[in-house]
């Protein structure tokens, strides 16, 4: 009887301090996630890409690079926040509307293409990039019109925009290859088992930049579609005038276009010119 | 609500995923059964061959075995398994990567059914004058089989929803499809609850049907 007491008195201290613990805990994060969440503390949470070189990349050592970390760290600090206030956030293209809807991230610029069926879902700043479906090819090989493709290899993303169009206009003869990334097709290219990666030019570029690529793939500058990268928030957001000025801002101070020819310059890419908020090319 | 449905063939995205499942079920069945006859055969070669093989298979990730079967056979040694366009290719790599990757648990399923088969059965087998094939073929594995439905049902439902990792290769089945359709229709949560339930409408059945096979076969010992 006097064991089982002890025991009873043993496990009641237990749980209450494991609850008391568990307050504690919940309490800080919950305090974290209103200074990171509604954007209204001392820190911003944005959605990138963190696996396209040139775009949105992370690097072994934990820091972020590209063009959309460019213009992200630049609208961040119009809206009032350092470079180090700002926490960065992996944006998959699958999961990008879902994390506004939700709050998660305050904005997203991850190479988010601006179509009706996620207009409809989310509001969208910008665009601040128009980008063109293109082909990356081997360095000594020649593709000058869409049709060229008919009959050849062609790698791509599986389910991306990219690979249905070529599928459904560009070239319905040509045979496609579908990996989950681009650098499984990078690998097919390099061993002449396909003859073309496609995607946004964007994209290609960054990976026609990387070091270990440097001269032996190049662009072919089809210009197959029209790819308006813009910023997305969430729907209703006061945020999208906000970030609409800074976009501006950035253009004419001409942070915009140093950013540009250093993210893609190596490639050769022959970026278009900024475009104007709200232009959108169909 | 659901008409973002239209203009996608659905119905036959999963009959790409029927077809992977039911080749590689096929293929894993007799590749794990002849697994499973040389773990248990009197050769010591047959034998760590077969160990060997079950142990190394089952603990590689699924999509590290499909990926190579497109970036190494395919890609790097050119073996395209007697077909001419990608998309044949990717479908025959796809089942060859599920037959190799299931009939590891196929035979340990198999192995585990021997095991219930009382040994007194194959000595008298090779008592009365029979090799160890006809022991195999003729008193133990007709004996095996009927114990471990129900295990094999399980492997099946797991195959099932494996074949989703061919899309990491480009097979057009239905977690391609799924894909597809997200990057189009920005509707998460929906697309995902109909892929969801096509692979419990090809699931359940399954399993309901096999358990009562299972039932119904088993040997009572």
């Amino acid at each position: 009887m006097k064991l089982r007491k002890v025991t009873a008195a043993a496990a009641t201290a237990l749980v209450l301090s494991l609850t008391a613990t568990a307050c504690g805990g919940d309490g800080d994060s919950d305090s974290a996630d209103t200074g990171s969440g509604s954007g209204g503390g001392d820190k911003i949470t944005i959605g990138v890409k963190i696996d396209q070189p040139g775009i949105g990349q992370k690097t072994a050592d934990g820091t972020y690079e590209g063009f959309d970390i460019d213009v992200a760290t630049y609208v961040a600090k119009e809206l009032g926040y350092e470079a180090g206030d700002i926490e960065w956030k992996e944006a998959k293209s699958a999961d990008r509307e879902t994390m506004l809807d939700r709050g998660d991230v305050d904005f997203i610029a991850a190479s988010y293409s601006i179509t009706d069926e996620r207009d409809q879902k989310v509001d969208f700043a910008g665009p601040y990039l128009l980008a063109h479906q293109d082909l990356l090819i081997r360095a000594d090989d020649n593709i000058t019109k869409g049709e060229d493709l008919n009959g050849k290899k062609l790698c791509s993303v599986t389910g991306s925009t990219s690979a249905q169009n070529v599928k459904d206009e560009i070239a319905p003869q040509a045979q496609l290859q579908e990996y989950g990334g681009y650098s499984e097709c990078l690998t097919g290219l390099e061993n002449k088992v396909v003859d073309a990666l496609t995607t946004d030019d964007s994209i290609l570029a960054g990976y026609a930049a990387q070091e270990q690529f440097k001269g032996k793939f190049k662009l072919a500058g089809l210009k197959l579609s029209n790819e308006n990268y813009g910023i997305g928030v969430k729907e209703g957001s006061d945020l999208k005038a906000k970030i609409n000025t800074a976009l501006e801002k950035m253009v004419e101070d001409g942070s915009w276009e140093e950013s540009v020819k250093k993210n893609f310059g190596p490639a050769n890419y022959k970026y278009e010119p900024a475009p104007k908020i709200g232009q959108i090319v169909e | 609500m659901f008409d973002f449905l239209e203009g996608y063939d659905l119905l036959g995205a999963f009959w790409v995923t029927v077809q992977l499942t039911v080749y590689s079920a096929i293929g894993s069945l007799i590749w794990g059964t002849l697994l499973a006859a040389m773990r248990v055969s009197p050769v010591p070669l047959m034998r760590g061959f077969g160990t060997a093989y079950v142990n190394v298979v089952r603990n590689i990730p699924l999509t590290v075995i499909i990926i190579f079967t497109s970036l190494g056979l395919y890609q790097t040694l050119s073996i395209t398994l007697g077909a001419e366009d990608i998309t044949t290719i990717n479908f025959r790599l796809a089942v060859l990567g599920l037959i190799a990757y299931t009939s590891a648990f196929v035979c340990e399923a198999v192995r585990s059914g021997i095991n219930t088969v009382p040994v007194g059965q194959a000595e008298a087998a090779r008592a009365i004058g029979l090799s160890f094939t006809q022991v195999l073929g003729l008193i133990v594995l007709p004996q095996a089989f009927r114990s471990v439905v129900g295990p094999l049902a399980n492997v099946l439902i797991a195959l099932t929803k494996n074949t989703t990792v061919a899309a990491a290769i480009g097979v057009a089945e239905a977690a391609y499809l799924m894909k597809e359709m997200i990057e189009n229709e920005a509707e998460l949560l929906l697309i995902s609850a109909v892929f969801a339930f096509g692979f419990v409408c090809l699931t359940l059945p399954t399993g309901l049907i096999l358990g009562w096979v299972s039932k119904k076969v088993a040997v009572k010992r």
